[in-house]
């Protein structure tokens, strides 16, 4: 039997499925369910500097194959992070975790990765740029190459472990993005976030949640993915972290065929609890159907 | 919480939107009357969280309203198809602290809840007094099945084409040890303020993923931020922060 190992900046993973953040909480929901170390890694719940309630519900509006969210990066902050959610997160995962960051300013983000990095438990720092930046109009960070780069730099500077930075596709041009964040520094990049997306409830005749506008995922969303994927696949020398609408192994290696290294999960896991691990298990099936006996051996395989 | 395959036993229209679907399953998840089930259903994304009507060993009822996309798709179903369902969500009532009469108050699709848990308090030997709430006569159902249960059943229609006339509110003028309630959010905040007693509210919220890891449904409490997923959908009377 081939191998599902993939080494992701520096770091061993068993298999390149990863649980995107947002969809997986700090894993403990489903390790009632599964013995989450069957994961490659996952991806924790955004977190910033302070506490967030996040936005007014509803929050949640359903689409054809997909669904859209306004969250607004709900998470105990991270002082609350490290001191309660960590240490039970230690309890039931064994492995690395990716700890996912935001920020509305550069300060925020070097601020919340420096604590972060310190956790023996993190072993990738996954800055989110998709955030608003209060400081420059309100402009997403992730949405201008020098304003993503300027993350990335103060991050690099305060931090030791690897830092991927994860995209919005809401540019134009993704790939020089991703070009400037990896000239700044950057380790690895993960992409797609979710695409803007609304809804109109027909009976009331306005948006269906309560930020009007929000986060589009699911399979709706994974030619996009894929297309971005092979895009930033040949502007960049650094991994890539594959995403977007991913749900089922064929899909996986899909997006490793496009450029990535690795494979997050997100959507999928909030219609079926067992979504990864489904995953994880068909890949074996799926390898042996496509002739494949390694899968490090595919990632930017179409190109 | 499991992830379980459940066969259609039985679909019938109680009213002419209201329907009650008895499926057969593994229920060994459904701890708490209160609790929800979340549906997944052929070409629609998200599930569709529903609460547990009545849970007997190896079979589940559940009272609903077709109302959309899912719930239309729902009440066409015909028996020996079978769901997809996530069983045992939410925290469910707490029936230890009823007293002796707790007073259970259900309107509209917020009656099926009250079902297993009027059950269950007869099994703990408590006499519980029933209000049911509908807008009117025609709308109404589980009137019977209440009283088969051996309960004092007062139903209430806002236009008083049944019963008693306007809201559950004017049928809780009687002396009760507790109350437990489910019902559209304008009904729990006239409850909460016409109560006289501690009690427990049912809420309902758009969900994403019903088990707690998207944070879709939360809300404000006074002893912190909850999801109506997975702390709720249950919150004590003490507890709640009416949203403006």
């Amino acid at each position: 039997m081939g191998s599902l190992k993939v080494k992701l900046c520096g770091i061993e993973l068993d298999n390149p499925v990863i649980p995107a953040s947002g969809t997986f909480g700090f894993g403990y929901e489903f390790a009632e369910i599964y013995d989450i170390n069957k994961l490659g890694t996952f991806s924790f719940k955004g977190t910033t500097k302070d506490p967030r309630f996040g936005n007014p519900t509803p929050r949640i509006a359903e689409c054809t194959s997909g669904m859209i969210n306004a969250v607004g990066l709900q998470n105990p902050g991270v002082e609350k992070v490290i001191a309660e959610e960590l240490p039970k997160l230690k309890k039931c995962f064994n492995k690395k975790v990716m700890a996912n960051v935001s920020g509305f300013s550069v300060e925020d983000y070097a601020y919340t990765c420096e604590k972060l990095d310190r956790e023996e438990q993190v072993g990738w720092l996954e800055v989110n740029v998709s955030c608003p930046n209060v400081h420059g109009g309100g402009m997403s960070f992730g949405t201008n190459p020098e304003a993503a780069a300027e993350v990335v730099s103060a991050v690099k500077k305060v931090t030791t472990k690897p830092v991927i930075v994860k995209l919005s596709p809401n540019v134009t041009d993704i790939a020089s993005v991703a070009k400037a964040c990896e000239d700044a520094g950057a380790d690895g990049i993960s992409l797609i976030n979710t695409m803007l997306g609304m809804r109109i409830d027909l009976k009331t005749k306005k948006p269906v949640i309560a930020n009007k506008m929000g986060g589009f995922s699911g399979p709706a969303i994974f030619p996009v993915a894929v297309r971005m994927v092979y895009q930033v696949y040949e502007a960049v020398k650094i991994p890539i972290v594959g995403m977007g609408g991913v749900a089922g192994a064929e899909d996986v290696i899909e997006m490793m065929l496009a450029g990535a290294t690795a494979v997050e999960v997100g959507a999928a896991n909030l219609i079926s609890p067992t979504a990864c691990l489904d995953i994880i298990n068909d890949l074996p099936r799926v390898m042996k159907k496509y002739g494949i006996e390694n899968l490090s051996d595919i990632t930017g395989g179409a190109h | 919480m499991k992830d379980l395959v459940f066969e259609v036993k039985e679909n019938i229209a109680l009213t002419d939107s209201v329907f009650q679907m008895k499926l057969a399953g593994d229920t060994s998840e459904i701890t708490a009357p209160g609790q929800f089930v979340n549906i997944k259903l052929d070409g629609l994304y998200l599930r569709r969280p529903i609460s547990v009507c009545d849970c007997e060993d190896g079979l589940l009822t559940i009272v609903y309203k077709a109302v959309g996309k899912g719930t239309e798709l729902m009440s066409s179903m015909k028996p020996a198809e079978k769901l997809e369902i996530l069983t045992g969500l939410g925290n469910g009532y707490d029936l230890r602290v009823s007293g002796d009469s707790p007073l259970l108050i259900g309107g509209g699709v917020g009656v099926p809840p009250m079902y297993l848990l009027a059950k269950k308090l007869i099994a703990l030997g408590k006499k519980p007094g029933v209000i049911l709430g509908f807008n009117k006569k025609d709308e109404i159902f589980y009137e019977e099945e209440f009283k088969a249960l051996g309960l004092d059943v007062t139903v209430t229609t806002v236009d008083g084409s049944y019963g008693v006339k306007g809201f559950v509110t004017n049928a809780m003028e009687r002396p009760y040890t507790y109350f437990y309630t489910c019902g559209p959010e304008p009904m729990l905040k006239a409850v909460y303020k016409a109560s006289n007693t501690e009690g427990q509210f049912s809420f309902e919220k758009r969900m994403g993923c019903g088990f707690g890891a998207c944070m879709g449904c939360s809300c404000k409490t006074i002893t912190g931020y909850k999801r109506i997923c997975k702390e709720g959908p249950v919150m004590k009377k003490e507890e709640i922060l009416w949203e403006a």
